[in-house]
């Protein structure tokens, strides 16, 4: 690894680890209730929803508030995005987009997914940006911290019967979190060169002679929230590949910490609340032990360049830069791949399908993992707590005692609550997935011929299903069978975790809590922190082991063997 | 009880257990084990499958393929017949234990009569006995039913159940009234009220626990379940799939080995063993002399916070022992012994018989009485005893010895305490902090020293206690003694915390605090005045020799009426849910190894270069497959004493329990099946299996 290579990702790892500690203590704050500058505007929108912000919620009333504002949030935008011919700010004149594009981008971004099988710049208005895709990308990622910070709840509180009332959650979660953040954000993109105007496109001729249409609009607002957010929809259609999206190495710096800095804080929330640090930073380091496994594979597959090409003029001394872009080169492009895979978020800054195999399947097995590295913004928490669940329950005997997770009982309830929800994940992206490789309707979005095509099924469900968005570009997404099969797996998966761990939530506050002594179940420190990123290995891995081999796993070794497909 | 070390395994059990483990292939009663259901299922499956095979002539791929799927179709049955037979075997064991016990419980004649005071009686069979019937039991009799004692006193034989050969003595009222069916009258008589329902002892629950049929899934066993289920589930989606998968990636996977990968992936192993893990976690507490009423009650004592434990018989021997005399100015030491010693001569209390014994043994007594000594015996309105002389004793005519404030103010009046002399003020004060008793010794009615009165700790009891605080129970002593000697006592035998003049109120009220806290409580009783606080605690363990109050409201009774046994009941529960924990844990761990061995086997055909992934260098698909299975139905079978024994337990904190459980059972997990597989690799292929 070259020194320069060694700093930049120092230096990225630096800017995460000082400011996961400041933002998981202000939101603690927040949600706490003890942040209030802008109390003036709370009670405004409280008065407007009629809530009574001191009333709070059984986790099912909670559930029912997140499901109903998502659907509300989905009919809007859905209704929006087919009559935005009829709409305002539309200066490219664009159409209205076909039903099922419509369903399908409507729940992509109401569930935080961001999956776009649309082009921004080619097929949406300004005020389909701003109006549908813009507030989604705050309220869907609000609704997901406001949901991790309820079951933080439950697990906290002592024989309690409610959670938290969604509407105060989201509401601060937008005002004194997300707003604020992608306001700096945006105003550093703007001075890094990132577009925010509500122009027409320009023409201009390059100076080869050609014509060329300059796409315009108010990016950067759109930027700041699609990564602080770990919505990850990209403004223009290659995302923060793109020059205007993401002009500048600094710019890049400032996005790649942006996707990370609100998981990675949310992990310390939760330590705040549930009133041991400990317990916060057991879960942040099971997260970065991930992360950091995950970059180091895909940054040496990456460097190794393909040995395909070796017998070819190419110079692979800079790694694999197929799909990458020259200004950020491999480093930069691993950096952001891995982080964007493993917080569920999304946007990229190169293409995924033209990483290495064993790359490519770093990427893959973090959205497969469930999106619990770091994890999108709420999302990764509680996905992350389901597999404490998880690994309190399989472990926890061993020390003698039934499970208890800080003093509360794991029983045949949760147990039942955390297994249902982690059947999505083989239910969407194995089982929608092997309807994929198998009709022929979907077998026609495959762009490549052998192993590499199967990565591009595999990769397209769990981005869908992990709410992650990013795709393997060469897979034909916009067909009125995946549109709709993909919609359907961006729900299982982001309402099946919600839902679970919802009710887990509220039958753990329910019950008392058994002091801790020698006898109980250590959840902090270094064994536990192993015990719990080994059940995530094992069960993801065991999960999708057989497919990824017929996958990455294959692509790989024939690549090695100098076989093509 | 004979210390016989028990076989695991002899040939009956193993005979017994081998035809039930066909028997329970019936699905209605697999269907209780679901992941070997699903085992029996896909079993079924490939005998089809081996059927249609040998119908087309081995169409499919020659010879070579048919003794394949017929040698995984078998390996596959005995997957499940290995689960069933373990589970046989706990439950044969458990049910042998149960004979035995049963054989006390043979049918008996019973002598019914009408009411207390009558004795003629009618003869009925035990069985026709209905709560509430009034029994005679004379010397010779078995006690037909259990019951309490209304009328009457006899020494009982109760070696039947408890082991100990030497009788105990029953009576009406008090906290020794409670009989047990199939115990022997040895002298007088006793009217017993039968206070069973017909069916339903303590040892009828203990066999319906001990035996499979009526045995139901404690809590944790339930939510054990749902999680295998859950993984069951799991890999039925990915090993479905598979075959849409491999269809894309042009190959044709045959069903058979589908299924064979279906069932190595499943957590056959814990699945199978589970079962037999709570069987024989219930077994070992019965061979503790421990009957539960429930496997809950069992599971929840490895979740014990608290112990509350009676000082008397648990932490120190029963009865005090005289330790020193401590006259006041003016009386010898000698003298005082010598009171005190014919004081207590009639004193048949171990604490008298002490006393005289130290006498005796120091000064070398050896005094009687004479015939013409009155002694006065101990009652709870004087709280004291003592001897009235005839003359002619040079120390005195009247001896009193007693409770320090009864003696004091018999001898000196009203004004007892202003009276007192300073030196034995003193010495009774010191005793006391000290942790011992004092009694008082007054002669004519003036005080003539101290009787230092000693509890003795246990030997051992304080590592126990060590112990448990590693566990991290604590344990709080409970004593009807004033504080100032409880905590001395307390300090000596190394409890945590104590309460002191203790009554049935204190206690329960102690036990609903910690449970408000969130804490588990475990303690043992015995008498009528414990039933309260027994039923409140989670765990109660009831002395078989108490009321039937008590037993009715503890849920486990300790046959040997040991109130330390609390403390192995404590252990037994952690040592099956460790044993729970560790196969679930091994069982998941083995699932990585098994991949690597199916996996390259599987796809090879369609990507030679999968065989980098074939680690353990397996001769061939087919026996790479093979191996998988056949290890996966061994690894229940080598694993059963594990089940039927528990893992090894050393009392110990979470910490250092966790880190070696995993090291043990998780790491092992990953490595032992390569080894394994590996291993029947090299045997089938060195035997030319296939």
């Amino acid at each position: 690894m070259s020194p320069t290579d060694l700093l930049q990702i120092l230096l990225f790892l630096a800017l995460i680890l000082a400011l996961a500690p400041f933002l998981g203590a202000y939101m603690a704050k927040v949600f706490e209730g003890r942040v209030a500058f802008l109390a003036p505007a709370e009670r405004a929108i409280y008065a407007a929803c009629g809530t009574d912000a001191s009333e709070e919620q059984s986790w099912g009333r909670y559930l029912g508030a997140v499901l109903l504002f998502n659907l509300t949030g989905f009919a809007l935008l859905f209704t929006l995005l087919l009559t935005q011919h009829w709409l305002p700010w539309n200066p490219a004149g664009m159409t209205a987009l076909d039903w099922d594009l419509a369903f399908n981008t409507a729940v992509s971004f109401v569930t935080n997914t961001n999956w776009q099988a649309y082009g921004g710049e080619s097929t949406l208005s300004y005020f389909s940006q701003m109006a549908g895709l813009t507030v989604q990308n705050f309220v869907s990622a609000a609704t997901g911290i406001a949901v991790a910070v309820a079951i933080t709840r439950g697990i906290a509180r002592r024989q309690a019967r409610t959670l938290g009332n969604f509407t105060v959650d989201l509401t601060r979660g937008v005002l004194y979190i997300l707003l604020p953040l992608s306001i700096l954000v945006a105003l550093a993109l703007v001075w890094q060169g990132v577009p925010q105007n509500l122009a027409a496109y320009v023409d201009a001729s390059t100076v080869e002679g050609a014509q060329q249409i300059l796409a315009q609009g108010p990016a950067a607002s759109q930027i700041a929230i699609k990564q602080l957010g770990t919505n990850g929809g990209g403004f223009f259609s290659v995302n923060s590949a793109h020059p205007y999206e993401n002009p500048t190495p600094i710019s890049n710096l400032i996005q790649m910490v942006a996707i990370l800095a609100i998981p990675a804080g949310l992990a310390l929330t939760y330590g705040h609340m549930v009133g041991d640090k400990r317990q916060g930073w057991a879960i942040f380091a099971a997260m970065g032990v991930l992360f950091l496994a995950g970059l180091a594979v895909t940054y040496w597959a990456e460097m190794q360049g393909n040995p395909l090409l070796a017998s070819l003029p190419v110079d692979q001394a800079a790694g694999n830069m197929e799909g990458k872009e020259t200004r950020f080169g491999v480093v930069n492009s691993v950096l952001w791949a891995v982080s964007t895979t493993a917080a569920s978020n999304g946007s990229v800054n190169a293409m995924h399908d033209s990483f290495t195999p064993l790359g490519g399947l770093v990427l893959l097995l973090n959205i497969q993992l469930g999106e619990i590295i770091y994890g999108g913004v709420g999302a990764g928490l509680y996905g992350m707590l389901l597999f404490v669940v998880l690994a309190v329950f399989i472990a926890g005997l061993m020390v003698g005692r039934t499970p208890e997770y800080l003093g509360k009982k794991i029983e045949a309830r949760e147990v039942k609550l955390a297994v249902l929800g982690m059947l999505s994940m083989p239910v969407g992206i194995l089982g929608f997935g092997a309807l994929a490789a198998v009709l022929p309707v979907a077998l026609a979005s495959v762009q490549d011929a052998g192993p590499h095509g199967l990565s591009e099924i595999l990769y397209a469900y769990s981005s869908a299903t992990g709410n992650n968005g990013s795709a393997f570009a060469g897979y034909g997404a916009d067909t009125p069978y995946q549109n709709v099969m993909l919609g359907l797996a961006m729900i299982l998966g982001r309402y099946a975790f919600i839902a679970a761990m919802l009710a887990i939530a509220g039958s753990l506050a329910a019950k008392k809590i058994a002091p801790p002594s020698a006898g109980s179940f250590p959840t902090h420190g270094p064994l536990f922190v192993g015990l719990l990123v080994g059940t995530i290995l094992i069960v993801g891995g065991l999960t999708f082991f057989p497919v990824l081999a017929l996958g990455p796993v294959a692509e790989h070794l024939a690549m090695l063997a100098g076989t093509r497909f | 009880m004979t210390a016989k070390k028990e076989a695991l395994l002899d040939a009956t059990l193993i005979r017994n257990a081998s035809l039930a483990a066909l028997a329970k292939l019936d699905p209605r009663v697999l269907i209780r084990n679901p992941v070997m259901f699903v085992t029996g299922v896909v079993a079924g499956l490939s005998t089809l499958l081996l059927g249609a095979d040998i119908a087309q002539g081995g169409m499919q791929g020659g010879t070579e393929n048919t003794v394949l799927i017929a040698l995984l179709t078998l390996w596959l049955w005995l997957t499940v017949l290995f689960a069933n037979f373990a589970e046989a075997v706990a439950e044969g064991r458990g049910k042998a234990r149960a004979d035995s016990l049963r054989a006390t419980q043979r049918e008996t004649l019973a002598k019914r009569v009408r009411d207390t005071e009558s004795r003629a009686y009618q003869e009925v069979s035990s069985r026709a006995l209905a709560q509430g019937d009034l029994l005679l039991v004379e010397a010779g009799d078995i006690v037909p039913a259990d019951g309490e004692v209304v009328v009457g006193i006899a020494s009982v034989d109760e070696s039947a159940i408890t082991g100990e050969s030497a009788p105990v003595i029953r009576e009406s009222g008090g906290d020794r009234s409670a009989v047990t069916g199939g115990t022997r009258v040895v002298s007088d008589w006793i009217v017993v009220r039968v206070t069973q329902k017909p069916g339903e002892s303590f040892l009828d629950r203990m066999i319906g626990l001990v035996e499979g049929a009526q045995r139901q899934k404690t809590p944790n066993e339930i939510a054990l379940t749902i999680l295998l289920v859950g993984m069951s589930l799991i890999f039925l989606i990915v090993v479905g799939s598979l075959e849409f998968f491999a269809h894309y990636s042009g190959a044709l996977i045959p069903v058979v080995f589908l299924v064979a990968l279906l069932v190595t992936l499943i957590p056959t192993t814990i699945g199978g063993l589970l079962s037999a893990i709570g069987i024989a976690g219930m077994d070992r507490l019965a061979k503790a002399n421990v009957i539960a009423k429930s496997g809950r009650a069992v599971e929840a004592a490895g979740d014990v916070d608290v112990l509350l434990l009676d000082k008397t018989g648990t932490i120190t021997f029963g009865n005090r022992m005289a330790d020193g005399f401590i006259p006041v100015a003016g009386i010898s030491e000698r003298a005082l012994a010598e009171m005190a010693l014919l004081a207590s001569l009639a004193d048949e209390t171990a604490e008298g018989r002490s006393i005289v014994e130290l006498a005796r043994r120091k000064y070398a007594l050896n005094l009687a009485a004479g015939p013409d000594a009155k002694f006065v015996p101990f009652t709870a309105q004087t709280r004291m005893s003592g001897v009235d002389l005839p003359d002619g004793w040079r120390i005195g005519r009247r001896i009193r010895k007693g409770a320090a404030d009864a003696v004091l103010a018999d001898a000196l009046g009203e004004e007892a305490k202003a009276r007192t002399p300073r030196d034995l003020a003193a010495a009774v004060e010191h005793i006391a902090r000290s942790g011992g008793t004092p009694l008082v010794v007054s002669v004519d009615r003036k005080p003539a020293g101290v009787i230092h009165l000693k509890d003795v700790i246990k030997p051992g009891i304080r590592e126990r206690f060590a112990e448990l605080r590693a566990m991290g129970i604590r344990t709080i002593m409970v004593t009807g003694d004033n504080p100032l000697t409880a905590a001395a006592i307390a300090a000596e035998a190394g409890v945590d915390d104590f309460l002191a003049e203790a009554t049935p109120e204190k206690k329960l009220e102690l036990i609903r605090q910690e449970q408000a806290d969130g804490r588990l409580v475990a303690m043992c009783g015995d008498g009528s005045n414990d039933a309260p606080a027994l039923a409140q605690a989670d765990i109660g363990v009831a002395m078989n020799d108490g009321t039937p109050a008590a037993k009715e409201a503890g849920n486990l009774i300790d046959l040997d009426s040991d109130p330390t046994k609390l403390i192995e009941v404590v252990m037994v529960g952690k040592q099956m849910l460790i044993s729970r924990g560790a196969l679930t844990t091994f069982s998941i761990a083995n699932d990585v190894a098994k991949y690597f061995a199916i996996i390259p086997a599987l796809f090879v055909g369609i990507y030679p270069q999968l065989q980098a992934l074939n680690v353990m260098g397996l001769g061939s698909p087919g026996s790479a497959i093979l191996s998988a299975v056949i290890f996966n139905a061994l690894i229940i079978v080598a694993l059963i004493p594990l089940a039927l024994r528990g893992v090894t337990y050393a009392p110990s904190g979470a910490a250092a329990l966790l880190r070696r459980n995993l090291a043990v059972y998780g790491l092992g997990g990953l490595v032992v099946p390569f080894v394994g597989i590996k291993a029947i690799d090299l045997l089938i292929n060195a035997v030319g299996l296939l």
